[in-house]
């Protein structure tokens, strides 16, 4: 133990001493805003004003109503009941040429994943395991957001180049490479793609947290562990000058 | 070094001598602070040891007269737009290959360790990228909002530029800070470990006065924020945030936002996940419902031990970690030294930050230094006497609402190793006997 505990208190005491915190202080402090809000109600019209208090539903002449066209050529999103899915349709038998003409160079021909680029198939099973895989089969829960997704952001690096067929296309490719349609000559469509479920669709549950909370907040000789069991100068992943080391990774 | 360099640094520093070239000069801020730089990042990344500590160069110190105090610097047209020291050169944005598969679609850290108070400057401010960093001309920005609304609208910059605004700080944390961590100690710095973080003033419109410009109808219960970039970044967001406390912002720290946080417009959601912050928002949409993007189901979902992952864990909870000493500041001297860290809460205020020297069995207060803000960086510091004993460093905070940082262990108990985000636990860091400080596990 290489702190000194009487001198550490001793330093509290002074910090404290000159502390605003200090009662003193305060009063002091207290004075000095009574004597300033006397001096603002005594000159007129010098009152602040709180703007978004007074102010609920306030309008201005700013901005213009949006035309129907501007509104369809921006508003791709989708719920996962297939709400104000884009029109079109698609079958996997159709996306699996499209998969190998604009996916597989970074996906890999089955979806395995080039170097670090993301997996698209597999992982049934693994989500409880040490490892897991988490993939549209193994663990989203819903098919409009692939095509939600591929629609707005793919290809990576060419984002909202594909039509909505081949957006549709390429989902039914990918539900059918994780088996989650068996027939690649399905139509997928903006009025079915509500309709599908997908393995994991129970596997989420709302944020409940707060947790890990302590019973009592302990300030003196704690119960926890002590003993260093990892250090990451061992590991040697931190970057530097000529690594590159593999870690494990947030992507 | 060359003959030629050296014999350049040592006219630039002949005390009897005219004043140096420009070109001497240049050679000698080149030289002086490549070799300034060199030992001060042996110190700071803590590989060389406390030994690497840079001296001081004789010629400039007492009774010498060092050679700027004898001619002029550069003038006030030199510099429009100021850049720091070179001697702070080591202090940059740094990122680690490996975590993703390409820089577009990556994220780098902030270099708290070298930061001092609670704002982060803007050049600093750390980097999260989906499809790179979108330039946007703000004559050509467009903020659409349609759904379930009375009108639908598009804004124009100089529209949103003439609402009234308000000035805020806030911190932004990306939800996978310290996410590397969940197994064990993985990355041996603070940058590294706690840096995907920044604290700016935030200037901008309040989200329920455009919502009132568009008059959101009374089954509208959902926002979805969607951004500009080729990633097309989409959140769901409750509408009580957005009347609550979010902000379209414009400016950081008082100069319109930088293109890679945002520029001219993002989203701001004081004390919530920075994923949900969308940078170069086009479109906010009024819905019945959540959309459950990619950018919550996918990612941004946090998996448990028991296979089932929660979802919308929006709120930054509770977290602090000691900033300096710090793998890249070792404790140089014995005696006193000074403690500092930084605290934060999304879901309030810092209360209380609790310090330990001995791997937490037991804590003293911490002092907090004024302004301590909601939903912001709180500044923390203490002192401590080394003997050049181990000493295990850790940091606790409490914030208003009475929730205590937990450990790493409480939280593994309750969630297991793969949730990727939301790790808030207590940092650990060993000093040894030589000074150097290390990220380290506790069992």
């Amino acid at each position: 133990m290489s702190v000194l505990d009487k001198s550490w208190d001793k330093s509290w005491d002074k910090s404290w001493d000159n502390s605003w915190d200090h009662p003193w202080a305060r009063t002091v402090a207290r004075t000095v805003v009574a004597g300033a809000l006397a001096l603002a109600v005594a000159a007129p019209a010098a009152a602040p004003v709180a703007a978004f208090e007074l102010d609920p539903g306030k309008t201005y002449d700013l901005g213009r109503p949006a035309t129907p066209e501007e509104v369809d050529g921006w508003d791709i999103d989708v719920h996962p009941d297939g709400a104000g899915a884009v029109p079109g349709q698609g079958t996997a038998a159709e996306g699996e040429a499209l998969f190998m003409t604009h996916c597989a160079s970074c996906h890999g021909e089955f979806g395995e994943g080039v170097d670090r680029y993301p997996v698209l198939f597999g992982g049934e099973g693994t989500l409880d395991s040490h490892d897991p895989v988490k993939t549209p089969g193994s663990y989203w829960p819903y098919a409009s957001t692939l095509w939600d997704y591929i629609y707005r952001a793919m290809p990576f690096g060419q984002a909202q180049t594909l039509t909505a067929d081949q957006a549709y296309a390429l989902t039914a490719y990918l539900l059918y490479i994780n088996f989650v349609i068996d027939d690649d000559e399905m139509v997928l469509s903006h009025e079915t793609i509500g309709d599908i479920e997908m393995p994991n669709r129970d596997g989420f549950i709302p944020d409940d947290r707060p947790d890990a909370q302590p019973a009592t907040l302990c300030m003196t000789d704690c119960d926890v562990a002590t003993k260093v069991v990892g250090r990451a100068r061992i590991i040697d992943v931190t970057p530097d000058d000529d690594s590159d080391a593999p870690g494990i990774s947030i992507d | 070094m060359d003959g030629t360099k050296g014999a350049s640094v040592d006219d630039a520093r002949n005390t009897t001598g005219a004043r140096p070239s420009s070109h001497a000069r240049r050679q000698f801020l080149r030289t002086g602070a490549g070799l300034a730089g060199a030992a001060a990042a042996g110190a700071v990344l803590g590989r060389s040891g406390p030994a690497a500590a840079v001296e001081a160069d004789p010629a400039n110190l007492p009774p010498n007269v060092p050679w700027w105090s004898k001619y002029l610097g550069d003038g006030v047209e030199a510099a429009p737009y100021g850049l720091p020291s070179e001697y702070e050169s080591h202090v940059v944005r740094r990122n680690v290959r490996w975590l993703t598969a390409t820089t577009e679609s990556s994220v780098n850290f902030t270099p708290i360790q070298d930061l001092h108070g609670f704002v982060t400057p803007n050049g600093l401010c750390f980097e999260r990228h989906h499809a790179g960093v979108a330039e946007v001309n703000p004559v050509d920005f467009r903020l659409m909002i349609n759904g379930l609304v009375d009108t639908p609208m598009v804004f124009s910059m100089e529209d949103i530029l003439r609402f009234p605004a308000v000035s805020r700080f806030h911190f932004l944390e990306c939800a996978a800070n310290s996410g590397m961590e969940w197994r064990g100690a993985q990355l041996n710095g603070v940058q590294y470990t706690h840096g995907m973080i920044h604290c700016v003033q935030y200037t901008g419109v309040p989200l329920r006065v455009i919502l009132d410009q568009v008059g959101v109808k009374p089954n509208g219960t959902w926002l979805m924020a969607e951004g500009g970039d080729a990633s097309g970044m989409n959140r769901s967001i409750p509408l009580e945030k957005a009347l609550d406390d979010a902000i379209l912002a414009y400016a950081m720290n008082g100069e319109m936002l930088r293109p890679a946080n945002g520029y001219p417009l993002r989203l701001v959601l004081p004390g919530w996940e920075g994923n949900m912050w969308v940078k170069w928002i086009r479109r906010i949409e009024v819905g019945d419902q959540p959309w459950f993007a990619r950018e919550e189901t996918s990612k941004y979902t946090d998996l448990l031990a028991n296979g089932k992952a929660r979802y919308f864990t929006w709120e930054m909870d509770a977290k602090s970690v000691i900033t300096g000493p710090c793998p890249e500041k070792p404790v140089l001297h014995k005696g006193i030294n000074q403690i500092k860290g930084l605290a934060w809460s999304g879901r309030g205020t810092v209360k209380e930050v609790h310090v330990s020297t001995d791997g937490g069995r037991n804590w003293m207060q911490a002092r907090l230094p004024d302004p301590v803000l909601p939903k912001c960086l709180t500044c923390f510091n203490a002192e401590f006497e080394w003997t050049g004993d181990e000493v295990l460093l850790q940091s606790r905070v409490v914030d208003d609402t009475g929730y205590v940082q937990p450990t790493m262990n409480a939280l593994q108990q309750v969630r297991g190793v793969n949730s990727i985000y939301h790790n808030n636990a207590i940092q650990t860091w060993l000093v040894n006997k030589t000074g150097e400080v290390e990220n380290v596990r506790l069992g």
